[in-house]
């Protein structure tokens, strides 16, 4: 499938639109911004429309869960990159319960223009909430639904949007052929308490809780199973890496992590099997790796300089970018799995955070090209294709950019934006546009998508 | 839109904000001088890092005004317009500043809560003296140092605060250190940890030259986590960027 090329942020607060003007022609003369995300984005959205869901019931509850189900479907599935939605205004203004009841050229006629139809109904009966929900082609009268499925909990909000996020991933995962991230978790740092702690969030910044306690804690890693996380931890001896079972909810033994200097920075291989870091055990910060049981450490990295924040290929398993001080300001660079290969990968200024995309092409890393005391230059969100070199600036004139991390889709960055002291997470597709922020504490810090 | 029509619409943008900012910028100044005043009023602002200690540890004040022709701090007297200054408060301290200006005054406070030591009770008064002495004489005789912009070089200008320290260790081998490195605002919370712990380690690594055996010394990154002051300006960063140097208790 051909990409299209990364475009500059198309939607723009009317505010920042006067001063962004003046910037566009040198940005579009960079040849830099030639890169692809292989992802889709752009590429032809299928033009869909989210039709309201038919009540079945007369239960008390059932305004707000209806609501709460309608409002986060129609947000899932504009999120997902994806899709060209139907706005709520242009939609017909009835409520087919299933695909006998849809009158398909009302959908498919101006102004909704709609190619598909996602669809059902939402019974709400003795506590239990059950939707029904189908996806059905709008131009072609006749075919069988293209997707029909029914779901069912306890009626509460939070299960009436659980269930919105897996009709939304199972419409994207039918139409893509890749799962949407709408049932994905965001774990971040957050200072809100007091002191800096690991919380999570769902992918589009609901249900925002925190996760551990005895901070301060940074730099949270999801296991790609979700059962566990790594983190770098603050006790009286110094820093440490630890883990900590979301299964359980209790702390897990990672001998690894704990002796001697500052551990920083966890990275989970795709397998699970390995965490690499970064460990002053040896006197001098370097990238270590160890099994994720927390036993066979192993020294990758022997170079004076600060090393640290760690990202493994997450095709591939075989490679590992970083960030390195070894020449002065911290650079990107990549090596093999057993520490052979050693290549620069940024030509300058001040790089850190990498982050390896999904696909294996792609990193995502924070960038101040213009780096030094006294200069102007801005902390901002670039997307490098590894083959090439060639790399495209995300984000432009917004606060200081900083932890971008992929979603599991490929077509998502969640990263660490401050603005005037306050810090918060945002997202934004893998080309730049649609930035949204998910967190509102001023306190927030160091995202990480869940792998799934 | 062909580049040659952008080019010339941004020009026209550009001339229109730089025309607008213009008019801004003479409205605000006729605000800050309203008739009847007789000057801009004064503005002030005070931390206190950390706000939370032990009794005998230090607490860094820092403060910034502006438009005031004096500035004094309760318990401290008359200060200069800004600074930062270490007190060592023995008991929970609210400081308060107040600046004078010839516009009015304007004032802030920094709260410190000053924790006992878990041992206090059980232990002697003269001792409980005895040690915050200690720490004095430590705080005297060790000091911290600082280090360049994105650097972990022990700097020349550091060389005789490092002497006069190992001097200090030498003549008190009973004593442990803990040495913390720290770093300014700037850059990423992850790669200044790792610039911080290069920084502890290089202090270690003076004052082992100079004689003080390895083993006393234990060595903590605090990154940016811990900063000293808060502010984005080269006297805070520089403040920041240093090696703290504690007794290891």
């Amino acid at each position: 499938m051909i990409a299209p090329l990364i475009k500059l942020p198309r939607i723009l607060p009317g505010f920042l639109l006067a001063s962004l003007l003046f910037l566009i022609p040198s940005s579009e003369l960079r040849a830099q911004d030639w890169v692809r995300t292989g992802s889709g984005l752009n590429n032809n959205p299928i033009r869909l429309a989210a039709a309201d869901m038919k009540p079945v019931g007369n239960d008390p509850q059932m305004p707000e869960l209806k609501n709460v189900f309608d409002a986060t479907l129609y947000g899932d599935l504009s999120a997902s990159g994806v899709f060209d939605m139907v706005s709520k205004s242009m939609a017909p203004t009835v409520t087919p319960g299933s695909p006998q009841e849809i009158n398909l050229t009302q959908w498919s006629a101006a102004p909704a223009n709609a190619s598909m139809v996602a669809l059902g109904s939402i019974n709400v009966t003795g506590g239990r909430i059950t939707l029904s929900g189908w996806l059905v082609d709008a131009k072609t009268p006749g075919n069988p639904p293209i997707l029909g499925k029914q779901y069912g909990d306890s009626a509460s909000t939070d299960n009436a949007r659980a269930i919105a996020h897996r009709f939304a991933d199972d419409i994207i995962a039918q139409l893509t052929g890749t799962r949407g991230i709408a049932e994905t978790k965001i774990f971040f740092v957050s200072a809100r308490s007091g002191t800096k702690e690991v919380w999570v969030m769902d992918y589009d910044g609901q249900n925002q809780h925190v996760v551990t306690h005895g901070g301060p804690s940074l730099s949270p890693r999801v296991s790609p199973d979700n059962t566990r996380l790594a983190y770098s931890s603050l006790g009286r001896e110094g820093w440490s890496i630890r883990m900590y079972s979301l299964e359980l909810g209790r702390f897990v033994s990672f001998p690894c992590g704990v002796p001697g200097g500052s551990n920083f920075s966890p990275a989970w291989s795709a397998d699970g099997g390995k965490i690499a870091f970064s460990s002053s055990r040896s006197g001098d910060p370097e990238i270590w790796t160890c099994d994720a049981s927390g036993g066979n450490a192993r020294k990758l990295t022997s170079f004076r300089g600060p090393d640290v924040s760690p990202t493994w290929n997450p095709k591939t398993g075989g490679q590992i970018a970083w960030v390195s001080g070894r020449t002065g300001l911290p650079q990107i660079y990549i090596m093999d799995a057993d520490g052979g290969n050693v290549t620069r990968m940024t030509d300058g200024g001040y790089a850190i955070s990498p982050s390896w995309s999904p696909n294996g092409q792609f990193l995502t890393f924070s960038w101040n090209r213009k780096y030094g005391p006294g200069a102007p230059g801005g902390q901002d969100i670039y997307v490098m294709d590894i083959a090439s070199l060639r790399w495209s600036q995300l984000t432009h004139d917004s606060g200081s950019n900083d932890f971008p991390t992929w979603s599991p889709d490929n077509r998502h960055i969640v990263f660490e934006r401050a603005i005037g002291g306050h810090t918060s997470i945002w997202t934004m597709l893998a080309d730049g546009t649609d930035q949204h922020q998910l967190t509102r504490s001023g306190k927030d810090f160091m995202p990480n998508w869940s792998w799934k | 839109m062909s580049s040659r029509t952008r080019v010339l619409t941004c020009l026209v943008m550009l001339a229109a904000v730089i025309g607008f900012a213009g008019c801004k910028k003479k409205s605000a100044a006729g605000n800050t001088t309203p008739p009847g005043m007789n000057g801009p009023t004064p503005t002030a602002q005070l931390t206190a890092t950390p706000n939370t200690i032990t009794a005998g540890d230090q607490v860094v004040l820092s403060w910034r005004t502006t438009d005031a022709t004096s500035v004094s701090i309760d318990g401290i007297g008359d200060v200069p317009s800004s600074g930062v200054k270490t007190v060592t408060p023995t008991e929970s301290t609210s400081y308060h500043l107040l600046a004078r200006g010839d516009g009015g005054t304007a004032d802030a406070t920094a709260r410190v809560t000053v924790n006992q030591p878990q041992n206090a009770v059980a232990v002697p008064n003269n001792m409980d003296e005895g040690n915050l002495t200690e720490e004095q004489r430590f705080k005297q005789n060790v000091q911290d140092i600082f280090f360049d912009y994105d650097s972990y070089d022990v700097r020349g200008d550091a060389q005789a605060t490092m002497s006069k320290s190992a001097a200090y260790l030498a003549q008190n081998p009973n004593i442990k250190v803990l040495i913390g490195g720290y770093c300014d605002e700037r850059g990423s919370n992850e790669y200044n940890l790792t610039l911080g712990q290069s920084r502890a380690d290089s202090a270690k690594k003076a004052l082992i030259q100079a004689g003080v055996s390895p083993d006393r010394i234990r060595t903590i990154s605090y990154g940016k986590e811990k900063p000293f002051c808060t502010e984005s300006t080269e006297e805070c960063w520089q403040q920041n960027r240093r090696a703290g140097f504690t007794i290891d208790r």
